[in-house]
């Protein structure tokens, strides 16, 4: 939900430009969300949406322009030049495109991951187990015990990553990302590859992160009908530059974003193959 | 007719393995016997088909052939007798695990006593200083994931250590330790080196840092042979490094020639390493390495340091090392560069693989079957054949068991998966897929 009360921006991506050699992938990109607001980014296959991710979490860096993030009550902080894991600290959180757990540690264990982020156990206090290791992986358990009931995973709880449905790796794809307790979460095209009753639930899992969580959501998402029923605004891009931008009906209608995109999007319809961002 | 049935069994792929497996015996057989001579050419052959040895070496080859053509049949027979007296159907799991603790420590206590002088010393210097050292390696290579082929070099920089703070090396030191006293130093000492070399190196992918260790294992051997001024070269420290001994509230006690006070000594650590690293394993820490070895880039978006992790599990790694060099500097006294050749790094790694990645058993079991190995076989085989045998082992063993005697849940589950084509992991490196 847009907070309504002016400008509260929490991510601020400025003119951003990112180079692979000589095939620009980012053109002078420029994104701003507000806080609690859930944004979504579509645009056909190449457009750079992952792109834009990846530069956002640091894992590439641009070569000009700038991504300032805001936490709340915190000064803008640059996050150009910031290694992955301290993004990840700052308050951004990520799930991937192509799912990435931990395919041989439990569902637990993946989420404990996550929340072990904000804890502070060092290497000794672990030999020792002292009291605060202790403490603190009673609270890690309590929260992933949460986590899970809320994505719905909770009787799987110690089962392999690996041995879940497509669907459920997605829920604790996000699950293990709400455990690092970020305020904005970007989500890689997290209906990909669900059928539709997973994608029901999924429709109603981000909702609920959104609304009753209050975490603004940057969501990539190729099912229209996902975006249009979840997104208050929609960024459009296309060959690495931001070509509309807009609530889903006025995005929808747009004549650049039927050219670039629907075409696009006919060719998936033929073909079925999974697009990459 | 029975002609043609024996004829197509023996065509079969089981006939054909056994054909191979025989032959293989017979080489094996000539390749170990004994010589020929210029007066005598052909009593090589005779003196291994025409002797004994043929069938002891056939006999051997069948029964191996029969193992491992009967796999299946004999997995599943262990399958079913293992679940029929497993303990845990009647005892909770953490108390049955405990128990059995319990009794594999009784045993270690106890066993020591009955046996020879001789296999008392193969107990202290061959298996539990290398325990210890399988078990620092465990962390580096089986936790975190990273290949560290200059484990050595910390193991003799912990010795160097204790020989220069007990004075006894050419160089002296501002003041003189007990051997006891020097634990912390050479700690510090591998530690310190193990974060110089890892700092700039952890950064790069795996394969750099095998490498880079390789060639600073071979620095540190180099320096020790000839910086004859500080270590004495390859003849050793120039006085021998004394003995533990505690000299503390009225309590005199002094470790000497006798093994078995320094079987206990050591026992006492290991244990001690044992109960830290398998906190560790079971932490923060010891899901974060996990995390870094299935998915580094996963692992840092859900914010885990890797580099931090990664120099971590290194320094552990080479401060275990050091600990070990002391205890072994201490109980030889006399060291020399010959100790901490590249040959030794490679036989540690062999220990952690062979006992099962990842796993603290498995580290302990391998370093336990592969030191006993040698000095167990030398009473039957020829010196120079022994390895020959420790090498057919370790291959029968990577080819039937690649994730070793008693893996790690995690490594299994890993190996298992990348078999079932669900994710790419060989046995040491990570999987590297794109963002």
């Amino acid at each position: 939900m847009a907070s309504g009360t002016g400008d509260d921006p929490i991510l601020e991506v400025d003119r951003v430009t990112l180079r692979f050699g000589g095939v620009t992938s980012l053109a002078e990109v420029s994104i701003r969300q507000q806080r609690g607001e859930l944004l979504a980014v579509i645009g056909p296959n190449g457009a750079g949406k992952t792109s834009l991710f990846n530069a956002i979490t640091g894992v590439y860096r641009p070569q000009d322009g700038d991504i300032r993030f805001r936490a709340r009550d915190q000064r803008p902080v640059s996050l150009i030049g910031k290694k992955v894991h301290e993004v990840t600290k700052l308050g951004i959180a990520r799930t991937f495109q192509n799912i990435r757990l931990f395919a041989a540690l439990t569902v637990f264990e993946n989420v404990k991951i996550g929340i072990e982020s904000r804890q502070r156990t060092g290497p000794v206090s672990a030999m020792l187990r002292l009291p605060r290791t202790l403490r603190e992986e009673r609270d890690g358990d309590r929260l992933a015990t949460e986590l899970l009931d809320f994505v719905g995973l909770r009787n799987r709880a110690n089962d392999l990553a690996a041995s879940l449905p497509y669907g459920a790796q997605r829920r604790l794809e996000i699950a293990r990302a709400l455990g690092t307790r970020p305020q904005l979460l970007l989500l890689d095209e997290p209906a990909a590859g669900t059928n539709p009753v997973e994608k029901a639930e999924l429709e109603d899992l981000i909702r609920h992160i959104n609304t009753e969580m209050g975490l603004s959501i940057l969501l990539i998402e190729h099912d229209m009908r996902l975006v249009m029923s979840l997104a208050e605004r929609v960024v459009v891009l296309n060959f690495g530059r931001v070509i509309a931008e807009g609530p889903p009906a006025q995005v929808q209608a747009d004549p650049a974003v039927i050219e670039a995109y629907l075409g696009t999007r006919a060719y998936r319809a033929a073909t079925g193959e999974e697009a990459s961002g | 007719m029975t002609l043609r049935r024996v004829w197509a069994w023996a065509t079969s792929l089981r006939g054909r393995q056994l054909w191979v497996t025989l032959a293989g015996a017979l080489v094996v057989d000539v390749m170990t016997g004994p010589s020929g001579s210029l007066n005598d050419p052909t009593a090589g052959f005779a003196g291994s088909l025409l002797s004994r040895r043929v069938g002891i070496f056939l006999l051997i080859g069948f029964a191996f052939w029969l193992l491992v053509t009967s796999r299946e049949r004999l997995a599943a027979w262990s399958r079913s007798w293992t679940a029929a007296v497993r303990p845990s159907r009647w005892l909770p799991s953490r108390w049955y695990r405990l128990a059995a603790y319990g009794v594999l420590l009784a045993v270690a206590i106890v066993l020591p006593l009955v046996l020879s002088p001789y296999w008392q010393e193969v107990a202290v210097d061959q298996i539990g200083v290398y325990v210890l050292l399988a078990l620092g390696l465990n962390v580096v290579v089986g936790l975190a994931g990273l290949l560290d082929l200059g484990y050595i070099a910390f193991y003799a920089i912990g010795a160097y250590s204790c020989a220069y703070w007990t004075d006894s090396l050419p160089i002296h030191p501002p003041f003189v330790l007990n051997p006891f006293a020097t634990i912390p130093f050479a700690i510090a000492a591998a530690m310190l080196a193990g974060v110089i070399l890892g700092a700039p190196t952890l950064r790069l992918r795996g394969d750099y840092l095998a490498i880079v260790t390789l060639g600073f294992g071979e620095i540190i051997t180099i320096y020790a042979t000839n910086l004859q001024s500080v270590t004495g070269g390859s003849p050793g420290n120039s006085r021998p490094i004394p003995h533990f001994s505690i000299n503390l509230f009225g309590l005199h006690y002094r470790w000497g020639i006798d093994n078995m006070p320094y079987y206990y000594l050591l026992l006492a650590f290991v244990v001690m390493v044992i109960v830290f690293f398998h906190n560790l394993e079971n932490s923060r820490v010891g899901r974060a390495w996990t995390a870094i070895r299935e998915d580094e880039v996963a692992a840092a978006a859900s914010g885990v340091n890797t580099f931090r992790y990664k120099l971590l599990a290194f320094a552990i790694g080479a401060s275990t090392s050091g600990f070990a060099g002391v205890l072994f500097a201490s109980k030889i006294q006399t060291i020399t560069p010959l100790s901490f050749l590249l040959q030794q790094s490679i036989l540690i790694l062999v220990l952690v693989i062979f006992g099962g990645m990842g796993s603290i058993p498995g580290a302990i079991v391998g370093a336990a079957i592969i030191q006993w190995f040698p000095n167990g076989l030398k009473t039957y085989v020829r010196k120079e054949d022994l390895f020959l045998y420790l090498g057919a082992l370790l291959v029968v063993m990577m080819i039937y068991r690649p994730q070793g005697l008693i893996p790690s849940r995690r490594r299994a589950r890993e190996l298992a998966l990348a078999e079932s084509g669900l994710v790419e992991a060989d046995a040491l490196t990570t999987a590297s897929r794109d963002v």
